[in-house]
This record gives C-alpha cells, structure tokens and sequence, in this order.
C-alpha cells in the first residue's frame, strides 16, 4: 500500500494549501485579521500583491547597515497615521498620503527615504475592492518616491470601532554627511520659500466630503517631496526646511519663527494660491495660510542664495510655482506679521483649533 | 478672483487713506479727541482687522467694534440650552462652525460633542434639513443664529420643512434683529459714537429705510457698507463728508448689492415663520426688548424650544468679563480685566474672545503690532 504522503488526496490538500491566496469576501471581516488563513489570504492576495512588494514580512525586516552607511552618516527615523475622510478623493487616497506623509517627513529633515513600514487598521465592512485600490495606490507611490514597504501589519476591529481604515506608515532614512537641517538655525537675514501653491490639500478634502454642495474638483496636492528636496539641496544652502501639512503656512512659519527666535514678515502678494481655492476661502471664511497641504516645503535659505534655491525649485516639476513669501528679521522675535498688501500688517499666528467657517 | 480684487486694489486704498487725512484735518479732529466710528456688523471687524485697516486710518480715527457677531452676543444661558439639546438622547445638534467654541457655564458644544454628544458643523440650515432627511429616526436640532442676514435661509428651510412634511427637524432659534440692538446702543448713557459703518449683508435683506431714526432722531450719520477694505475706506470717507456738511443721513455705499428697499421675498419668509420675542438676552448687553425672535406657533412642531424641554435658565455672564464694555464700545478690548490673561483664544471667558470676528478674538490674533505701543504709552 502506497504511504499516505503520496495518496492522491494528501497531494490535492498540500497543494491547495501551498496555493497562493485569495480574498473571496466583497468586505473586510474579522476573520482577516485573526491570525488564520483568512488573514494569510488577505496579506498575499491584497497586501503583498497590490504594494508589488513580494519580499514585505509582516514580522520584521533586515537592512543592511553597511549598505545604509554608504549613502549617509545618520538614520532618521519617524513614524506618521493617517485618518481621512473620504478614503478617496480628487488627487489621491489615504494610501498615497500615508506614503507621502512620511516620505515627506523624512525628506525635509535632509533623509533620503529608504524604508517604510505599513500598518493596517481595518473596520469589518470595509470593501475589498476599496482596499484593493488603495494598497495598490501606495504600491505606486512608493515607486514613485522610490522606497520600499518591507514591513506591515494587519488588524480588523469590529464595524463601528474605526473609520472604514486607518493606516500608520514608519520610515527610515539615510541623511547624507554635511546636510544639518534644524528650525533652530534660521538667520534673521533669511528669507522663506515656499514650494508651491498653498491650501489644495485642505480645501479638496472639505470639497470631497461633499457637505458643501459645491460644483467644483479641486485636487490634493499630495506628492513625495524627496527629489525636490535633494534638487534644492544640491543647489543652495539651506538651513531650515519643513513640509507644510495641517496648520498651513501659518503654523510652520510660527513654529520656526518660534525655534529660531526670529521674526518674519510674509508678504500676502506674494502667497500663491490657486483662484479656485481663493474663491473657496473667501466663501467659507477660510485663509489658505491655514489649510492643510500634502506635497508642499517651505525652507529657509540665505537672501542671497535666494535666486539660486529659486531656479532650482522651479526647475523641478513640484516646485514651479516656488516663491519667496517671507523674509525674515531679528525683531520682533518669535512673531510673524503679514504684510496685507493693502498698507497694514498684522500678526499672523496659529488657529487655535480647527479651522471653523463662519456664519455670515 | 474677479469680482473681488478690484475691491482690493492698494492704490486705490491710499487715495482714500489720503482723502479721509484731509477730512480729519478740515474737521480739527486729533488723537486726543478722536471721530469714533462705529462699525456693527462682525464681517467688517474681521475685514478691519484681516487688511490691517486700523494701522492705515490716521490716529484721529478710533474704530469701535459693535455688536454685530451674532456668535458673540450668544449668552451663557443660551449656550447651556444649546448644550442640553445637543445632548439628548437620539439628537443630531447642527450647528454653524463658529459657534461650536463658545463657552456656556459648564461646557462648549465642543466639550459636549468629545463627551459623546453628535454635534455636526453644517454651513446651512438646508445642510441641517438634509440631515434629518436622511436620518429618519433620529431628531435633528439646527441651532439658528445670526441676524437677518441669516434668518431668512432658516426661514426658507422651515417653510421647505412643513411643506414637505418633515417631523423629525426642529430649529432652536436664536435670530436676532440688528435695529433694536443699535438703538441700545445709541441709548447707552455713555454713548460717544460718532457715526456708524453700517452693516451690509443685513441691509441687503432689510433694505435701508429701517435705520432712518439713528440720523432723524439721534443725529448720526450712517453708511451701509460693503465688507471689502476699499468698500470700508470709502463708507469712512462718506461718513466724514456728511460731518463736514454738519448733516446726518443714511447713506448707501454698498450699491452693487444692497437696494433701498431690500429683499421682499426674505423679507416675507422671515415675517411667514418669525415673530419678535418681547426680550431676548445678549452677552454683555442684558436684555433688549424686541430683538429676539421665535418661530410663529403655526411652526409650533418644528421649534425646539416647544419640543425639547429646554432648561432656558437666565445665567449671569462670567463677573471677570467685559464683553458688554467692549461690545458698547465704551472700552477697547485690551483694557478689559482678563484680556490676555485670563480670557484668550484658547481659553475664552467671553465670546468675544472665541470667533474670528470677535472684537477680542481680532486684537488678541491680529493687533498685538498696533496695540502693544498702545498699553506702552497708556501704560496699562
């Protein structure tokens, strides 16, 4: 009698159980993050499949510290979630803002990004295709940036415990030797440029959740900003850089002006912002220096290296829209004033809160 | 933007910063006895403030900020209500976003809604509407604010809502009227307003004709304004120009919107659903008869008020709190005891402090440049 290993039924089940796997479900159930094969099927046929990472272990990645060490002298390290409303949205989705977000954090610290991590949290319910789109979203994204996710997790919590998905993305990069980049080290003789045109992000999100009733598509600006980063880099001294995400313009230059005990004055002339968004602003009550943007820097450079960072932001695809907006002073210290363009200044600070509509 | 810039054009605003210097010259007017102008409505504030107005005006000028935000004459009491509301069982609270902040005696409607109560910013009553629409089984509270810029649309909606049968929304009417609030103001015993910028969305609804007693019987010119700084600029020049001639008229700079008798269909949608309560309680003010309004009892079933067993307790303002100074006029909102202190945007005592076109709100965010110098000399 043959032994059993070679009956023809233990070799149909091996080979069913060897076969890769696919998610049968049209949602997300608990099953899909209980350990079984369930979840096994979710990671191959969604996570390793749609990221196009085949090699991503869902316990732990190695790196090779001598590969690392050849492309810089630090490793930067960060760690970023992500919860939107709607998953998607003109622009992009949560996968593709999850990738850019750290991207983006680390990339304005001077890092070139190397790995990220991606950790799920799924809401039962949520639909697989939805899913599908947007893993295989930031797959693309990643390409696109040039990183890779070589590490994940997966959890699903009963309907009702989150927000359809949430998604925390961990990244590592390498800071090349000699870029020291700090909000401490802006000169009171700096000046401020800002990458590209504010409030896109912000106002496509408010549009896209549709309670607004308004008839028009304004796109997320959400982007990796690491070629543009190393672009300026190459071609002038920076000494301070930050992405500006929520808190807009507004935020960050306080949060420097604040770091380096620097004052700044930003001419509103000069902040570029897109008519639709203007016009947006203006119906709600909203400044574009408040909103939040995706794929937007602001970096400050020494007023005379002004026209050089200038040209080779413009030079880059991101950043054809780079503007000076601020120029910095010694006094008043710690304070940003607005120059209103129409004679006046005044103090230009942080919103408190949310940015909130006004009635009339 | 089209329709905007043109409104906005700095040459244009020096020519009338230049023009105004003049006026003040001809008038024998200086910083130690200021012309006070008045502005009501809460849009020009935030337009003062936002272009950095007060800085261009010469010292002679003093701009007192009125009571014109609806959201800053909202008291305790009302806020507390709104609160109770908010927070019963199966309710979905709608409210303007600016209104979500505002301190009542306990809490904001912000510190309700982390609580667990389900408080949704909506940017019009028929966003409320839709809401209730497409939540069957539950009851949704729109809180009405706002004056009669905003008391139409409410209307509009309630009149959208018996009309289609809805019975699960309800409004909880704050509205407020702009008149009797200024002839408060004008009775004020320490009253010493010059002249008013008058308010321009209001006026588009109600039309010019109401506000005839402030220059027949009280003798101040009045300029309904429209809200860009050019538009501002020019309502000062007007209001000059009728103090150089030694008259008092109501004056109609806003023409591009605003016509003499307003708007008929608003107004017959808010005289169909509102009536005048006999009082009606404001922040800092007390209470101003005829200046609130309620809806009509054939809108019984849509009111809040009637359906919910809302608690309408009187509360005293906050003692530290001079809002009501502010508001008058009487006092600049740096000189008020817990400015910056106590009171700031992040913990406000007063509504003043809390949205964008609060008096407060508008020095403490934008003003410390041009008052700073201000505390040095007065030595405050």
């Amino acid at each position: 009698m043959d032994s059993p290993e070679r009956h023809p039924l233990f070799q149909r089940i091996e080979k069913h159980r060897r076969r890769s796997g696919r998610v049968r479900e049209n949602v997300v159930v608990q099953a899909h993050g209980g350990g079984g094969k369930a979840m096994r099927d979710l990671i191959e046929d969604l996570v390793v499949r749609e990221l196009g990472e085949p090699e991503i272990d869902e316990d732990q990645a190695f790196a090779s510290i001598s590969e690392l060490g050849a492309r810089g002298d630090r490793v930067a390290f960060t760690t970023d979630s992500f919860v939107v409303t709607p998953l998607e949205f003109p622009g992009g989705d949560i996968g593709r803002l999850a990738v850019n977000g750290t991207v983006n954090d680390l990339a304005v610290g001077g890092a070139e990004p190397v790995f990220l991590s991606c950790g799920l949290v799924l809401e039962e319910g949520l639909e697989i295709d939805t899913l599908r789109r947007i893993l295989r979203s930031m797959g693309t994204a990643a390409r696109e940036a040039g990183v890779r996710i070589v590490t994940g997790d997966t959890k699903v919590v009963p309907r009702g415990k989150a927000d359809r998905m949430f998604i925390n993305t961990s990244g590592i990069g390498v800071v090349p030797s000699g870029v020291k980049l700090s909000s401490r080290s802006v000169q009171p003789d700096d000046v401020l440029i800002v990458s590209g045109r504010l409030g896109d992000h912000g106002a496509a999100i408010l549009v896209a959740r549709g309670e607004l009733d308004l008839d028009t598509d304004i796109p997320s600006d959400t982007a990796p900003l690491n070629d543009l980063v190393r672009t300026l880099l190459d071609a002038a001294p920076v000494h301070a850089m930050r992405d500006v995400t929520r808190g807009g313009l507004a935020a960050v230059l306080n949060e420097i002006a604040l770091a380096s005990e620097v004052g700044m004055v930003v001419d509103a002339q000069t902040i570029p912002v897109r008519p639709e968004v203007s016009g947006f602003c203006e119906l709600l009550g909203l400044d574009p220096v408040h909103l939040a943007n995706e794929g937007r820097l602001v970096a400050a450079v020494p007023s005379d290296s002004a026209d050089a960072a200038l040209a080779a932001l413009r030079g880059h695809p991101m950043g054809a829209d780079a503007v000076v907006v601020a120029r910095c002073r010694p006094e008043p210290a710690g304070v940003v004033t607005i120059d209103t363009g129409f004679g006046g200044e005044r103090i230009l600070d942080m919103l408190v809160g949310e940015p909130l509509p006004r009635i009339c | 933007m089209k329709y905007v810039d043109e409104f906005r054009n700095p040459a244009a605003g020096k020519k009338l910063v230049a023009r105004i210097r003049e006026q003040v010259a001809a008038l024998g007017r200086t910083a130690a006895d200021p012309i006070k102008i008045m502005e009501v409505c809460g849009g020009h504030t935030h337009s003062i403030f936002k272009f950095g107005l007060e800085e261009m005006l010469p010292d002679a000028i003093e701009l007192v900020h009125g009571p014109g935000c609806p959201v800053c004459v909202l008291p305790v009491g009302r806020v507390d209500d709104a609160v109770f509301l908010a927070e019963q069982p199966g309710v979905i609270f709608a409210t303007y976003g600016d209104a979500i902040r505002v301190p009542g005696s306990q809490k904001s409607l912000l510190q309700a809604k982390a609580e667990g109560a389900d408080i949704r910013t909506v940017y019009s009553p028929t966003d409320a509407l839709a809401l209730a629409k497409s939540n069957p089984d539950r009851d949704v509270v729109f809180f009405g604010l706002g004056f009669e810029t905003t008391v139409p649309s409410t209307a509009l909606t309630l009149l959208q809502a018996e009309a289609e049968g809805v019975t699960n929304f309800f409004v909880f009417s704050n509205h407020i009227t702009i008149v009797p609030t200024i002839r408060a103001i004008l009775d004020a015993p320490d009253l010493s307003i010059d002249g008013f910028v008058g308010p321009g969305h209001v006026t588009m609804v109600i039309g010019t004709e109401p506000y005839r007693f402030i220059a027949d019987t009280y003798q101040k010119p009045f300029v309904v304004s429209g809200f860009e700084p050019l538009d501002v600029l020019q309502s000062i020049v007007m209001l000059l120009e009728q103090m150089q001639a030694g008259e008092a008229r109501v004056e109609n700079q806003y023409r591009r919107l605003v016509a003499h008798d307003g708007n008929a269909t608003a107004q017959g949608a808010m005289a169909e659903v509102f009536e005048l309560r006999e009082h009606f309680e404001w922040r800092g003010l007390g209470s101003i008869e005829e200046s609130g309004l309620r809806l009509r009892d054939r809108f019984a079933h849509l009111d809040a008020e009637r359906r919910f067993l809302v608690p309408a307790l009187a509360v005293e303002d906050p003692k530290a709190c001079q809002c009501g100074d502010v508001l008058k006029g009487t006092i600049k909102p740096w000189e008020c005891k817990v400015f910056g202190t106590a009171c700031t945007p992040e913990t406000p005592i007063g509504a003043c402090m809390v949205s964008s076109e609060g008096a407060c709100a508008a020095y403490y965010n934008y003003g410390r440049l041009s008052t700073l110098p201000v505390l040095a000399t007065s030595g405050a």
